[in-house]
């Protein structure tokens, strides 16, 4: 801040204060009596007459008491300009030190399982339990309460992982976030409407729920040049790229026919956030457990 | 001093009662008006895009800021659940503020990023798809209207008269940004990006 504007802060600020306790002098002087009369002050408005008596004493000491307080607060905290008070506080500080005191408390009690192994903490109950809170908070919106998922938001609790399930598969998840893109007709953007329609027979009879197996057969070349490339030759998918599995009737956005068709047609954009930053690598170690401890 | 003097004086009440309610004002408000840290954006603040733009008036619109703030408050508790707390200079190109002072749905200063554009949109769809026990009305028409792209350049127009550094390319692009966009797409777009440069929480 400016030294123009720091005094022109401190001499209002000043001004006012002593401008207050002033005017509650002054008035207090001009009255001519300092205890409770009948005495009016003259004034009569069609016979109602208004008293002229001095504030109450305890009222008037209170009054000054506010002054004196202010004076002594901006002694002590920062309001006058540039100057930072004797006790030096800032929002900034009372902050960091609110989070010292909590690192200090909490920090321990997260820091006994950051080097532990994400396999063995989830045999952790203590370790378990702190988890369960961390999901709650930061991945059930998405994954849902039970952690089954919903629709376009995968099932934590079975064995099916689009990008693996190992404990290092699950950090690095949690760390750097996903990211999900499935092009529109997969790579083959010339996909006419006819194979289309085949290859989404060709994906339904994976799981043996073909609507047609002429056109799941002749889908099969289809697959072969537009899908397999990420989804494998078998359709197993490819947990490098984060593709689906397609043979184990495990759907990350609906089974049937017209869904299959528009997650072809339309293909699929989706984003697992990254938490670094946002929570710690202690809490996350943590949260890897439990996420591992669900399906394991 | 008589009271008499001021209540007989009508000129010299107006002029002392403008005194002293402009105290305040005088003290907390105007030296605002030129402080460096009031005034100039953080580092690696960019202007609302033309859509991102489009996004907040709908944000606006739809009464988004009367139940969610967009101001984190320098307390751990704050910080732990939404992210670094918010400075001044990240305000700079917001016409106006979107504060807010209730917080019936939890803050959004730094929801950017936090949630898949997936999610944003089925949660604006239908909030309780995704949060059962949410109490944030559903806003199917966002799927359905198109953004009004005939304002967006005169709106970025009238900001860059207030000090917002928009280049007049993206001044004539703007319409071509929007047109045919759907409002989702635009608010999406808009909640993405808060507080996204500062994003680190520690």
């Amino acid at each position: 801040m400016s030294t123009f504007w720091s005094l022109w802060i401190s001499v209002i600020v000043l001004g006012t204060i002593f401008g207050c306790a002033w005017l509650l002098l002054a008035v207090r002087k001009g009255q001519t009596t300092d205890t409770e009369t009948d005495r009016t002050t003259g004034h009569s408005f069609d016979g109602i007459e208004e008293l002229d008596n001095p504030l109450p004493k305890w009222w008037f000491y209170l009054f000054l008491a506010t002054c004196v307080f202010s004076l002594g607060y901006l002694v002590l905290y920062p309001g006058l300009g540039n100057f930072q008070g004797i006790l030096g506080w800032t929002s900034t500080n009372q902050w960091e030190a609110e989070v010292a005191e909590a690192e200090e408390k909490y920090g321990e009690i997260y820091a006994q399982f950051g080097n532990t192994p994400v396999v063995e903490l989830a045999n952790n109950d203590d370790a378990l339990k702190i988890g369960q809170r961390l999901y709650a908070n930061n991945c059930q919106v998405c994954h849902g309460s039970a952690a089954r998922g919903q629709v376009g938001f995968p099932n934590l609790t079975d064995d099916d992982w689009l990008y693996g399930g190992t404990p290092e598969a699950i950090l690095e998840t949690l760390h750097n976030g996903r990211m999900g893109a499935m092009p529109a007709k997969g790579v083959m953007p010339n996909m006419t409407g006819e194979q289309v329609d085949q290859v989404v027979n060709y994906v339904l009879s994976f799981s043996g729920r073909e609507k047609d197996a002429e056109a799941a057969k002749a889908g099969e070349a289809v697959f072969a040049q537009g899908c397999a490339a990420c989804h494998g030759a078998d359709g197993k998918g490819n947990q490098a790229v984060g593709a689906p599995n397609l043979t184990d009737n495990i759907w990350l956005y609906g089974s049937t026919y017209e869904w299959i068709k528009e997650t072809v047609v339309y293909g699929r954009q989706n984003q697992m956030p990254a938490q670094s930053g946002r929570l710690t690598e202690d809490q996350i170690q943590i949260l890897a457990a439990y996420v591992y401890s669900l399906s394991n | 001093m008589k009271h008499e003097i001021v209540e007989k004086n009508l000129g010299l009440m107006i002029v002392l009662i403008i005194l002293t309610i402009s105290g305040g004002f005088l003290v907390e408000v105007v030296p605002l008006f030129f402080l460096k840290e009031t005034n100039e954006p953080i580092e690696g603040l960019e202007p609302y895009s033309a859509l991102e733009l489009e996004g907040r008036d709908i944000y606006i619109r739809e009464g988004c800021h009367v139940c969610h703030t967009q101001q984190i408050r320098p307390f751990r508790a704050e910080t732990e659940r939404y992210g670094h707390y918010s400075v001044a200079g990240e305000f700079v190109y917001d016409r106006p503020f979107l504060w807010g002072s209730k917080r019936t749905g939890p803050d959004l200063a730094r929801v950017g990023g936090r949630y898949s554009d997936a999610w944003q949109r089925q949660h604006l769809y239908n909030p309780r798809s995704v949060v059962p026990e949410s109490n944030m009305p559903a806003f199917p028409w966002l799927f359905e209207d198109r953004v009004d792209h005939t304002k967006t350049a005169d709106k970025m127009e009238t900001l860059q008269t207030l000090g917002v550094p928009y280049t007049d390319e993206q001044i004539a692009n703007a319409e071509s940004q929007v047109e045919g966009k759907f409002e989702i797409e635009a608010l999406v777009a808009y909640l993405q990006q808060l507080g996204t440069v500062i994003s680190d929480k520690r």
